[in-house]
């Protein structure tokens, strides 16, 4: 039979969406495959060829011993409510054999739909009716369709009785809309309700490509599951407004109002915008022009912002950066601004560098970014731009929040680096400092983003800073996580090569990446591994041995033969860059030295000479990466 | 097309034939309809509630000399209380804006997510910003908690920017363009007090004077907080007047603000000190309430 299940509820935020679908795909419907959708206003769940009953079962229970007597069996046929003959004898023990007959799967959902569906987990909630110890969800349940084959699975869910009939389009349907399975999607279709997101999604894009908007895929995403009815107009703005900064204009388009630009040329916005009704259409150009009044107002106030933040310059603005606090225990933005200038200097930072740095924070004491908050940074590069500060300055002010996230770009020039780093790095090491770390998913202070931007700025614009100057202890390792984080999840590097890599020491993050990038590339090569494995063994010797010396290797204790010969590859195994081909040619003499030569001999000086040889060998590798952090097919077994 | 008072007619009628009260607008300064007594203490307790009333409501940092077309110190908003809310309050709420002349079948609406919060009253809701064709017209809200403490019936509050919403039904882009009556544009009711208060809000408030009387509310409200207990006719117990003093402060805050006068580590505290005097009334009048019932 198949399986209709609507929950018809007020506007649910869009974001919630997606996460309440998969839990509704999880319900289980006796093995039936389910599909489901959504709009802001219905959660549905459908399923062919869901099962009328359950199967029937038989239950076996255990009754007491043969041996304890007819009365015993008397007292638990009587419990369980059958005759004594209907007991069976297994071995010395009495057993029922109970048939428990399938139930109607209508009759099962009727009892646990209700729960089911409260029981959806959801960022917050709220109550509506019957107090707070009534029914809790995202928002007011109004109405719900649940249909077994023709039948509604009958149930009451938060004062509301489940039934056969659905709500169209809030202005465009009916308010009431008998439903069968079959006919459920076309009914919804013709009220106005575009039931699949897939579909929607498509009507949006299809329609802003053809309107010139740029794509923006996050907004495409919002609008999918703000909407029911998508349908995409086009709208236009004075170009006077264009000598507002295109970062203010695309703010307010996108941020604001949920529109999406157009440009003239790549990078270029053009004076019109595209917006996505939650209608058919619009006729008489009404909605297009209370659009337009709403866009000009805005701008309006954007320009507004913009004219009035120019009385002051944003180096007359530094000193107001005393009234706005950064963090309670860490004092104003002044002197947050007096920490970076100070730590740009120690990192070597040009004047322009220093100059950005004292800048950066006075922007957020402007009107605009009051407004439009995350614009900051943006609006310091602007404002410095336009009131005549070095191009550098600017720059590297407009820069300084960068990146974004891990996908994100870093600054672009050298100034910017230093002084996000430094920004960063002060945010971190503060925070650190008074105890404000961040544990499990909680990190108010975004520290995992300002330490992943550390990183990437550290490997990406190749700095050579190492580790133990810019951090230590704790934060320390707080990086180190995130130095993990990078190599693995952004580069790609496979996880035991990051942990190999980082067991062998972290100087620079250059460094590290040199190592890593070698690593992965003579790990495929064919004496890779073999050597490897050798490798962990050295290391498993050393250990038991307790092998801690620092002597030198006599030569004249080495036996001709393997040992002399690998003694030889050792000394041939060179720098770093050409530590490759060392591999292949240590292969062998690896191979056959641990095929035919004894390391723990009862002779102390000899056992402690191949000790050393071996302790060398391993230590011109252990600087690149600890072999023994390596997964090799022998650990997989 | 209808004038300013017009469009609050037809509001204020249509929420008459469903039975609500038509309030007067409440005559201490507030910075917004919710924190009105017919609103604030209303929603608390079991008693089933409808109201609606225009609020003029103060919120001195907004002003803008009367230069900006969009900002206004004092806005007004028409506040519909409806506790409990009924099961097709959207609806209702849809039909509003119908009676007042606007053919929703040739716009576009949206309910888009904006919970309520207010942290010196203790409040908060879940709901939507009304938006209608992308201007925010209307906030809805379905209030869960009020002065601390959870609500019994949960009521649907509905707060219309009357400015906004009648620029956006005149066709003007300017709310000082607004016509108010046959005549009369908006301006020339309101700019002068737009661009005087700015003055003063901004310019010539005395910071220590409003210091001192913040302190002095707030002793006015804390005396009578603690003689609620002792008092032995709980019905005569003047809870309304406490209120006022909650408000007063609440305002003095917001004027205090609006002069830079608070730092943003103090501004913590003093909105703490509003939160406790108005979580200590709305406890009285919860329990007031109680006893004469």
């Amino acid at each position: 039979m198949n399986f209709l299940l609507e929950i018809g509820t007020e506007e649910i935020p869009h974001w919630m969406i997606p996460g309440a679908l998969k839990q509704l795909a999880a319900i289980d419907l006796f093995g039936a495959v389910s599909v489901v959708d959504a709009t802001p206003r219905r959660l549905v769940v459908r399923a062919i060829n869901v099962a009328e009953r359950t199967p029937d079962e038989e239950q076996v229970i255990k009754g007491p011993p043969i041996s304890a007597g007819d009365k015993a069996a008397a007292g638990f046929a009587r419990k369980q409510g059958v005759e004594l003959t209907a007991m069976h004898k297994a071995g010395d023990y009495y057993e029922l054999h109970k048939q428990i007959p399938g139930r109607a799967v209508r009759d099962i959902l009727a009892q646990t739909l209700p729960a089911t569906i409260l029981g959806l987990q959801w960022p917050k909630t709220m109550y509506w009716t019957g107090g707070k110890t009534g029914p809790r969800f995202i928002r007011p349940i109004r109405w719900v369709v649940a249909l077994l084959g023709d039948e509604v699975i009958p149930f009451e869910l938060a004062g509301v009785k489940s039934g056969r009939a659905t709500r169209g389009h809030r202005i465009l349907g009916s308010p009431s809309v008998p439903v069968t399975f079959d006919t459920y999607e076309s009914e919804l279709h013709k009220n106005f309700v575009i039931l699949s997101a897939d579909e929607r999604r498509q009507k949006i894009l299809t329609e802003i490509s053809l309107l010139g908007a740029k794509l923006d895929a996050d907004l495409v995403e919002t609008l999918t599951f703000i909407t029911e009815y998508p349908t995409a107009i086009r709208g236009d703005f004075d170009p006077a407004f264009l000598e507002l900064p295109a970062e203010v204009l695309t703010t307010v388009m996108r941020h604001h109002q949920k529109y999406f630009s157009v440009e003239s040329a790549p990078g270029k916005l053009a004076p019109h915008f595209v917006a996505v009704m939650n209608t058919r259409g619009d006729p008489e150009g009404l909605v297009k022009r209370g659009n337009e009044r709403v866009l000009k107002a805005r701008f309006n106030d954007a320009r507004f912002f913009w004219d009035v933040d120019q009385h002051k310059k944003l180096a007359d603005r530094v000193a107001d950066l005393s009234h706005v606090t950064f963090q309670a225990k860490l004092g104003s933005y002044l002197e947050k601004t007096e920490r970076i200038v100070k730590l740009v200097d120690e990192l070597g930072g040009n004047a322009h560098a220093q100059r950005a740095a004292y800048l950066c924070k006075a922007d957020l004491t402007t009107e605009m970014v009051k407004e439009f908050t995350d614009l900051q940074g943006q609006v310091g590069g602007l404002y410095a731009r336009h009131q005549g500060e070095p191009e550098s300055v600017a720059q590297a002010i407009y820069d300084h929040y960068k990146p974004l996230s891990m996908e994100g770009e870093i600054p672009s020039t050298d100034e910017g680096q230093l002084v996000a780093l430094a920004d960063k790095l002060d945010t971190l090491r503060g925070c650190f400092a008074v105890g404000l770390v961040p544990t499990g998913s909680k990190d108010p202070f975004a520290l995992r983003r300002a330490a992943q931007g550390v990183v990437k700025i550290l490997v990406e614009a190749k700095l050579d800073y190492k580790l133990d100057d810019l951090a230590t202890g704790e934060l320390r390792e707080f990086l180190l996580d995130r130095i993990k984080y990078f190599f693995r999840e952004i580069r790609g590097f496979k996880y035991d090569e990051v942990n190999a890599v980082l067991a062998s020491g972290v100087v620079t993050l250059e460094n590290v990446e040199a190592r890593l990038e070698w690593l992965a590339k003579v790990r495929p090569t064919q004496d890779f591994e073999p050597v490897a494995v050798s490798f962990k063994r050295i290391n498993n010797i050393l250990k038991q041995a307790n092998f801690a010396s620092d002597g030198e290797i006599n030569a004249a204790l080495l036996e001709d033969g393997p040992e002399k010969d690998l003694y030889n590859a050792y000394w041939q195994v060179g720098a770093f860059d050409s530590l490759a081909a060392s591999i292949a040619s240590l292969r062998p003499h690896l191979d056959r030295f641990f095929d035919t030569v004894m390391v723990n001999v009862p002779d102390a000086g000899l056992r402690t000479n191949r000790l050393t040889l071996l302790h060398k060998l391993l230590s011109k590798f252990s600087t690149v990466a600890d072999f023994s952090e390596i997964v090799t097919s022998g650990d997989q077994k | 097309m209808d004038s300013f008072q017009q469009t609050i007619f037809k509001l204020k009628r249509y929420w008459d034939e469903r039975g609500a009260i038509i309030q007067e607008p409440y005559d201490v300064e507030v910075g917004a309809g919710t924190m009105c007594p017919e609103t604030f203490l209303r929603v608390l307790g079991p008693k089933p509630y409808r109201v609606a009333y225009v609020q003029p409501s103060r919120r001195p940092a907004d002003g803008r000399y009367g230069e900006n077309p969009n900002r206004l110190y004092k806005h007004m908003q028409l506040q519909v209380i409806l506790k409990p809310s009924p099961d097709d309050i959207l609806d209702q709420y849809l039909g509003s804006l119908e009676a007042i002349g606007l053919d929703l079948s040739k716009h576009d609406i949206k309910f888009e997510e904006d919970n309520w919060e207010s942290p010196t009253l203790g409040a908060w809701g879940i709901g939507w910003q009304v938006m209608l064709d992308g201007q925010e017209i209307t906030q809805f809200t379905y209030f869960q908690q009020c002065g601390g403490i959870d609500l019994d019936l949960v009521p649907a509050e509905i707060t219309y920017g009357l400015e906004r919403l009648v620029a956006f039904l005149q066709g003007v882009e300017s709310v000082y363009d607004i016509e108010w009556t046959r005549g009369v544009k908006y301006a020339d009711v309101r700019l002068a007090d737009e661009l005087q208060f700015s003055v003063y809000n901004f310019e010539m408030a005395n910071v220590d004077r409003l210091w001192r009387l913040l302190g002095e509310y707030e002793a006015e409200c804390k005396e009578l907080l603690a003689k609620y207990e002792d008092y032995p006719d709980k019905q005569r117990f003047p809870v309304l007047a406490t209120y006022d003093q909650v408000l007063k402060c609440s305002h003095l805050f917001n004027l205090l603000d609006a002069r830079g006068a608070i730092s943003v580590t103090e501004r913590v505290g003093v909105i703490k000190r509003v939160r406790d005097l108005a979580v200590g009334t709305a406890k009285l009048w919860a329990d007031q309430q109680q006893e004469v019932a």
